[in-house]
């Protein structure tokens, strides 16, 4: 995937990882994919939420070591 | 004021503002209901307005500083309970004020023992945690049960969306909080465990892929089906949950859980029944929960809510996890 499909925001605090990812999925057409690795705890409990109560699509949630997850996303229609 | 030569002067008062409303003819059945109180400074009030949930629009606001500039110091003062107050205002001036509010739709408050102004948050229609609409029960509980005389003491209501409670319902005589009851369809759940990150009481896990939840931790907050990426969590159902009896004041109570998942309809059947209880097994100036202790919650909920038909809150046990403890409350 390209660095522009990928959003790493381990270390970075709610709600600025929510206004990265958003910031960063207004710059894609409807339909396609991010990447997102979020810190485990508030991030996860916070982003995804909004992630679905804007439209967007969480495809799958990966774990990976050091207490952070891979979140596949799809951009939703505006 | 000094203690004993305050009666003469109250009484004096009394039959001055007699003399005054005739002559004014003033409306008293506007002022039963309260909403004038007196204040240190002789012959002062302060008019208290009515404010169900907070809720004003901005040609009353506009019209609550009107009469600020004109008949008081030119402040309004904002409760604890939502209202707008207008200090430093001379009896004389309350007809020509109930007149103006009039002209706006709007009204004095309640004061003395009788059902108070309700308050509520934003609930669901603005706010995302809501689960229910506070704003539109809290408007219809205020027309139906404002002023009502309670024969004791004062009654207190309100309405939070979610169990955040931020209208701190356990404070109230009787107070409605927004609870959703979640479902899976497992057909439907991928396994992701988002819904297991989301609930903050611990109550799911996933167990063979999928999360199930432990109902004693469970607080119906719904985070777990806002969160779920495919709609497998959803909503079964969802309602309110009461409390009775809390309080604040010199002795404060926290108020029992009581009913859960009870529609707005059986939200105004639970307040009348419960309001035509307390008037008649209440006692001199107590509130209803000193009421309930004196009878036992078992009383209130025989009497009351089980013979409402209402899904009941029954154990200690149930009602553990809505508590973090703490010193006081054990
Ligand atoms: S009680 Fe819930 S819905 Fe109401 S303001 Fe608080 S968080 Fe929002
Ligand atoms: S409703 Fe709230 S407390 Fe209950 S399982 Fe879902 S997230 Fe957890
Ligand atoms: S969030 Fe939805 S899909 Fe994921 S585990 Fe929970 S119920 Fe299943």
């Amino acid at each position: 995937m390209s660095s522009q499909t990928q959003l790493d925001l381990r270390g970075i605090l709610c709600p600025m990882n929510w206004v990265h990812t958003k910031l960063r999925l207004e710059e894609l057409a409807p339909g396609e994919l991010l990447e997102v690795v979020l810190d485990d705890g508030e991030p996860m409990r916070n982003v995804p939420r909004s992630l679905k109560a804007e439209g967007h699509r969480i495809l799958e949630v990966n774990p990976e070591g050091e207490g952070h997850y891979r979140l596949l996303i799809r951009r939703g229609a505006d | 004021m000094d203690g004993a030569p305050a009666e003469p002067k109250l009484e004096a008062l009394k039959a001055d503002l007699a003399k005054e409303s005739r002559r004014l003819k003033l409306n008293f059945d506007e002022l039963k209901s309260g909403g004038f109180i007196k204040q240190t400074q002789k012959d002062l009030f302060t008019v208290r307005l009515r404010c169900p949930g907070g809720k004003v629009t901005s040609r009353q606001l506009a019209k609550a500083a009107d009469l600020a500039d004109r008949y008081g110091k030119g402040e309004v003062h904002i409760t604890v309970r939502q209202s707008v107050e207008i200090p430093y205002v001379h009896y004389q001036h309350f007809d020509t004020i109930a007149q103006e509010l009039r002209s706006v739709d709007w009204s004095v408050a309640s004061c003395g023992p009788r059902v108070r102004v309700p308050t509520a948050c934003g609930g669901c229609r603005y706010n995302p945690n809501g689960l229910m609409d506070t704003q539109a029960l809290c408007q219809e509980v205020d027309k139906r049960f404002f002023g009502t005389p309670t024969g004791h003491h004062k009654f207190k209501v309100s309405f939070s969306g979610c169990p955040i409670d931020c209208f701190r319902t356990r404070e109230m005589d009787l107070g409605f909080q927004g609870v959703l009851e979640p479902k899976l369809d497992e057909d439907l759940c991928n396994g992701c465990g988002l819904c297991v990150k989301a609930c903050e009481e611990g109550a799911l896990k996933l167990e063979n892929g999928l999360p199930v939840r432990d109902l004693s931790k469970c607080n119906y907050c719904g985070d777990c089906v806002k969160v779920c990426p495919v709609d497998a969590m959803v909503a079964h159902r969802k309602g309110w949950l009461a409390r009775a009896g809390g309080r604040h004041g010199k002795h404060p109570l926290f108020a029992y859980e009581v009913v859960k998942f009870i529609s707005d309809d059986q939200v105004y059947a639970l307040l009348e029944r419960t309001l035509a209880w307390y008037k008649e097994k209440g006692q001199g100036r107590e509130r209803i929960g000193a009421t309930i202790a004196r009878l036992g919650l078992e009383v209130y909920q025989a009497e009351v809510t089980r013979s409402l038909g209402l899904e009941t809150v029954e154990t200690a046990q149930e009602r553990r996890k809505f508590w973090a403890g703490g010193n006081l409350y054990v």
